[in-house]
C-alpha cells in the first residue's frame, strides 16, 4: 500500500513538472530541434524522459522485482494520465488567453498527432510504458543500464548539437563519409543514431568489464590517468575554435572570461568562505581600468597598449579588491552575502552616476579599446582573445592550485570551517581575510581587462549583479572549492545554454532548476573538492625529510 | 612578577549587560604545574579561558603571561605569545583531513609567503617538507599515525580530542589550555586521557591550565585547584586543601554550612573519593 502511494505521488510529481514544463513554452520549443531527423525531436526526448525518470524514482525502494515494475508503471501511469488531461483540457476550454504556450500545436504534440481521445489514451500508455521502462531499467544490470545510458546520452547530444557537430565535419575524404552516413543536412539519420547508440553503449560495456576486471588503480596510475584526461580536455578546447568556426570561438572565450572570475571567486567562497555576491565589482574594476588605461578617445588617460595596461588593471583590482573586503572585515556569513551586494551595487551606481561621468563617461561609457598585438599580430577576433583567455585562465588555475596547497590555502579553509579557532592558532583573520578579496579581484579584473578589449568599449550596463549571481551559480554546481568544478559549472551554465540559445528566455529557469536539484541530490557538486592524501601520499614527493624524521 | 608564576590574571572581570559572569578573579598559575578550575555548571570557568586567550576581552582587570600583558592583543597574537587551547565541545575544522588540521595549528611556525607558494620557491617546499615532517610527528604523538588523510569530522570522539590536543600543541605553546577534556568519556577512556595529559606535559614540558567536572580527573592529577561559583573564586589550594573547604561543599551541594553534618561528610566523600584514587 506504501508502495503504490509512493509510487502514485511520484507520478503526480512528474506529471505536474510535465505539465509546467508545457504550459511555460518549453515542451514545444524543445520540439524544434530534432535529434533524430523526421523521428525524434527534443520536446519528445524530454518526455520520454520525463517518463523513465518517474519509473526509476518509483520504483526505488519498492522491494522484490515485480513490485518495482509495477511501481513504475504505476507511477508513468498516473504521471501519462496528467499530461493526457491537459491535453484534452487545452483541446475543449481556450486556455490562450491565460496560458499563451496552450497553442493547438502543444495540444498536436501532446496527442502524438491523434484527435483528443486517441491521444489521450497514447499518452495514458505511453506514460506506462516510460514508467515500466524506468523501472526495469533501475533493476537491471549496473553495467548493461550505463551503456545504455551512455548510448542514449551520446544520441542526443549528437542530434541536439548536429549544427556544430557538422561545422566541424566539413571535410572530404572518410570524415565526410562518417558525416554523410550519420547526418542530412537536416539532422541526424535514423542509421547514424543506430550507429552511435551502439558505438558510445559498446564503449561503455567494454570499459566498464575492464575496469570490473582490474584491481583498483593505484594512486600513480590514477594520477597518470588524470594527466591524459586533462590533456586531452586542453587539447579539444584548443582545436575547437578552429574546428568549429567563430561561433564556438565566442562562446568558448565566454565560458574562459566566467572561469577566470570562477576561479577567483573560488578562493573566496570555496576556500575561505566568505559569500560574495559583489564579485562582478572587480570585473567591472579590472575593465574600466583597462579601458581608462588605453582607449583612444577622450576619455582615455594614457593611451597605453593593452599589454601594458593589463598588468596595471590586475594591480588596481588587487587595490580595489583589498578596499572592498576592509569595510566587512567584521561581517559574518549571511550578512556577509547581503553587505557584499551592497557594495557591489555601490560599485555599479558610481560608475553610472553623474558624479563619476566626467572621468568614467557615466552611462555612455568608455569607448575605443584598442585590440592587443603581438607585434605586428593583432589579436583582433573573439577566437584570437579565445587563446589569450585561456592562457590566462591555465596561469590563474596553477596559482589557485598552489595557493590551495599552501600555507594561506589551508588558513583559508580553516576560516571557513571556524573562524574563531583559526584566530586562536595564530592565523591573522585581517591579513587572510583581505587576501582572499584581492587575490580573487585579480582574477576577476583579469577577466574584467580582457571583457574590455574584447568588447572594445565598456559601459556600466556590463556589470548586473546577475554576473556575481553566475558566478556563484557556477561554483555551487561545479563543486565548492574544486578547480575542475569550475570548468565543468562554467561549461554547464555558461557554455550550454549559449549553444542552446533558443531557449535563452528559459535560461534563469534552467539555472534555478540545476541549482535545486544539485542542492537537493548532489550538494557536494558536479566534481567536488578531492580530499587530499598528505599522511602517506605525500611522502612520494618529499620522501627524504619525512623519512629522516619519522619517529621511531 | 614572579619568575615562577606563568599566568597571572588580576581582578579579571567579565560582564554580558548587567550579568556578571567573572568578577575580580585573581588567578596565578605556576610554571610547570598542571592546573585545574573547577566549579558548578555556569561558574564561568569557559569565561575565565576566553578572557585568557582573548576570544572575549575581560570588561576590566589584567592577564599577564610570562611578564607580558596580553589582554587586549588578538587571540592570534595571544597564539603567538604561547597560550594555546581546546574547547568544551570539540571545534576541530570538520572538513579538513586530520593532519591538515595540524598543519594549520602549525601556522605561526610555518615561514612562507603566498607568493613563494605560487612560485614553488625552495624555501617554501623546505618549510612546507619541514612542517609536514613536524606534523607527522605530532599525528605519531597523539596516537593518530595511519589515521592523518581521514577528514577530521570522520574520527572517532576520542580520536577528535586527541586531534584537537594535538593541533594545540602544534602551535608550540607554553601554557596549554584544556576545557573539559575527558567530556562525555568512559572511565576507561577518561584513563587513558589522563595518562595521555601526562605523557603531554612530561613530553612538551608544558604548563597545562585544566577546566574539568569528573573529580577523579581533578584530584588525580592537579597540582593546584582553583573553585569557582557565580563567577568569583571560592576556595584555591591542593587538591586535599580544596575538597575539605566548607565553601566548596556548599557550592556543590546547595548546602548552607550549618547544614547537616551527615550531607558535609557525603560531599566530602565525593570529592575524597576521587583523590584516594591518586
Amino acid at each position: 500500500m506504501k508502495t503504490l502511494t509512493k509510487a502514485a505521488t511520484t507520478g503526480l510529481l512528474f506529471g505536474v513538472g510535465g505539465v509546467y514544463l508545457a504550459l511555460v513554452g518549453l515542451l514545444e520549443m524543445m520540439q524544434a530541434r530534432p535529434i533524430v531527423f523526421g523521428a525524434v525531436n527534443l520536446g519528445q526526448a524530454v518526455l520520454a524522459l520525463l517518463a523513465l525518470a518517474c519509473g526509476v524514482v518509483a520504483a526505488r525502494d519498492a522491494g522484490p522485482a515485480f513490485a518495482r515494475a509495477g511501481a513504475g508503471l504505476l507511477g508513468g501511469l498516473v504521471a501519462g494520465a496528467l499530461m493526457a488531461l491537459l491535453q484534452v483540457i487545452v483541446a475543449t476550454v481556450p486556455l490562450q488567453g491565460m496560458f499563451i504556450a496552450a497553442s493547438p500545436a502543444l495540444r498536436n504534440m501532446l496527442a502524438f498527432g491523434f484527435a483528443p481521445g486517441p491521444g489521450a489514451l497514447a499518452m495514458l500508455l505511453g506514460g506506462g510504458i516510460g514508467g515500466l521502462a524506468g523501472a526495469v531499467l533501475a533493476v537491471t544490470l549496473p553495467s548493461l543500464r550505463r551503456a545504455i545510458v551512455a548510448g542514449a546520452a551520446a544520441v542526443v547530444i549528437a542530434g541536439v548539437f548536429q549544427e556544430l557537430i557538422q561545422l566541424m565535419m566539413q571535410y572530404e575524404g572518410i570524415i565526410g563519409w562518417i558525416r554523410d552516413f550519420v547526418y542530412t543536412w537536416q539532422g541526424l539519420r535514423p542509421q547514424g543514431a543506430v550507429a552511435i547508440f551502439v558505438i558510445a553503449g559498446g564503449t561503455s560495456l567494454v570499459l566498464s568489464h575492464r575496469s570490473s576486471a582490474d584491481h583498483v588503480p593505484s594512486p600513480d596510475e590514477r594520477r597518470r590517468r588524470r594527466f591524459i584526461s586533462a590533456g586531452v580536455a586542453l587539447l579539444v578546447l584548443v582545436l575547437m575554435p578552429l574546428l568549429a568556426g567563430a561561433y564556438i570561438g565566442e562562446v568558448l572565450m565566454l565560458v574562459g572570461l566566467y572561469i577566470l572570475m570562477g576561479m577567483g571567486l573560488n578562493l573566496e567562497v570555496g576556500l575561505a568562505g566568505l559569500l560574495d555576491l559583489g564579485f562582478v565589482a572587480f570585473f567591472a574594476v579590472g575593465a574600466y581600468t583597462t579601458a581608462l588605461l588605453t582607449s583612444g578617445s577622450s576619455i582615455g588617460l594614457l593611451h597605453l597598449s593593452y599589454w601594458e595596461a593589463m598588468p596595471i588593471a590586475v594591480l588596481i583590482s588587487i587595490l580595489g579588491g583589498v578596499l572592498f573586503g576592509l569595510p566587512v572585515l567584521g561581517v559574518r556569513g549571511d550578512y556577509l552575502a547581503v553587505a557584499t551586494l551592497g557594495l557591489g551595487e555601490i560599485v555599479r551606481i558610481v560608475v553610472l552616476s553623474d558624479f563619476a561621468a566626467p572621468l568614467l563617461g557615466g552611462p555612455q561609457g568608455v569607448l575605443d579599446i584598442p585590440k592587443p598585438s603581438i607585434g605586428s599580430f593583432e589579436l583582433g577576433s573573439p577566437v584570437k582573445l579565445f587563446y589569450l583567455t585561456l592562457v590566462c585562465a591555465g596561469v590563474a588555475a596553477f596559482i589557485a592550485w598552489r595557493l590551495e596547497n599552501s600555507r594561506l590555502g589551508r588558513a583559508w579553509e580553516a576560516l571557513r570551517d571556524d573562524e574563531d579557532v583559526a584566530q586562536a592558532l595564530g592565523v591573522n583573520l585581517i591579513r587572510s581575510k583581505l587576501l582572499a578579496y584581492g587575490l580573487g579581484a585579480a582574477f576577476a579584473g583579469l577577466g574584467g581587462s580582457i571583457f574590455a578589449t574584447m568588447l572594445g568599449s565598456v559601459y556600466p550596463s556590463s556589470f548586473q549583479l546577475l554576473i556575481s549571481i553566475n558566478v556563484l551559480a557556477l561554483i555551487i554546481v561545479g563543486g565548492m572549492g574544486s578547480l575542475p568544478g569550475v570548468v565543468l559549472g562554467a561549461i554547464a551554465l555558461i557554455g550550454l545554454p549559449e549553444l542552446l540559445r533558443e531557449f535563452g528566455e528559459y535560461r534563469y529557469l534552467f539555472y534555478g532548476a540545476a541549482l535545486i536539484v544539485m542542492m537537493r541530490w548532489k550538494p557536494e557538486g558536479l566534481w567536488p573538492s578531492e580530499v587530499r592524501s598528505r599522511e602517506l601520499h605525500a611522502a612520494a614527493g618529499e620522501a627524504e625529510p619525512v623519512a629522516a624524521m619519522e619517529p621511531g | 612578577m614572579a619568575e615562577a608564576s606563568l599566568l597571572l590574571c588580576r581582578r579579571l572581570t567579565r560582564r554580558f549587560g548587567g550579568i556578571a559572569a567573572l568578577t575580580d578573579l585573581d588567578l596565578e598559575v605556576a610554571a610547570g604545574a598542571i592546573h585545574s578550575i573547577i566549579g558548578p555548571n555556569g561558574a564561568g570557568k569557559t569565561t575565565v579561558f576566553n578572557c585568557i586567550t582573548q576570544n572575549l576581552s575581560p570588561t576590566s582587570g589584567e592577564v599577564w603571561f610570562r611578564s607580558e600583558r596580553i589582554d587586549g592583543l588578538t587571540p592570534d597574537r595571544v597564539a603567538a605569545a604561547g597560550i594555546s587551547r581546546t574547547y568544551q565541545n570539540i571545534r576541530l575544522f570538520r572538513n579538513i583531513t586530520a593532519i591538515e588540521n595540524l598543519l594549520v595549528g602549525m601556522h605561526l611556525h610555518v615561514h612562507s609567503h603566498w607568493w613563494g607558494a605560487v612560485l614553488g620557491t625552495p624555501h617554501t617546499r623546505r618549510e612546507e617538507a619541514r612542517a609536514h615532517a613536524e606534523a607527522l610527528k605530532l599525528l605519531h604523538f597523539i596516537d593518530l599515525a595511519g589515521r592523518g588523510d581521514l577528514l577530521a569530522r570522520n574520527l572517532a570522539y576520542g580520536e577528535q580530542r586527541r586531534l584537537e590536543i594535538g593541533r594545540a600543541l602544534a602551535t608550540r605553546p607554553k601554557l596549554l589550555l584544556l576545557d573539559e577534556p575527558t567530556a562525555g568519556m568512559n572511565p576507561h577512556e577518561t584513563s587513558r586521557m589522563m595518562a595521555f595529559i601526562q605523557r603531554v606535559r612530561a613530553e612538551f614540558d608544558i604548563t597545562i591550565l585544566l577546566i574539568e567536572h569528573q573529580m577523579r580527573v581533578v584530584m588525580g592529577m592537579s597540582d593546584r585547584v582553583t573553585v569557582l561559583d557565580h563567577g568569583a573564586k571560592i576556595a584555591e589550594g591542593t587538591p586535599a586543601e580544596v575538597q575539605g573547604d566548607p565553601a566548596v561543599i556548599e557550592a556543590y551541594l546547595g548546602v548552607k554550612s550549618a547544614a547537616p553534618a551527615a550531607a558535609r561528610d557525603h560531599a566530602a566523600s565525593l570529592l575524597g573519593a576521587a583523590a584516594s584514587e591518586r
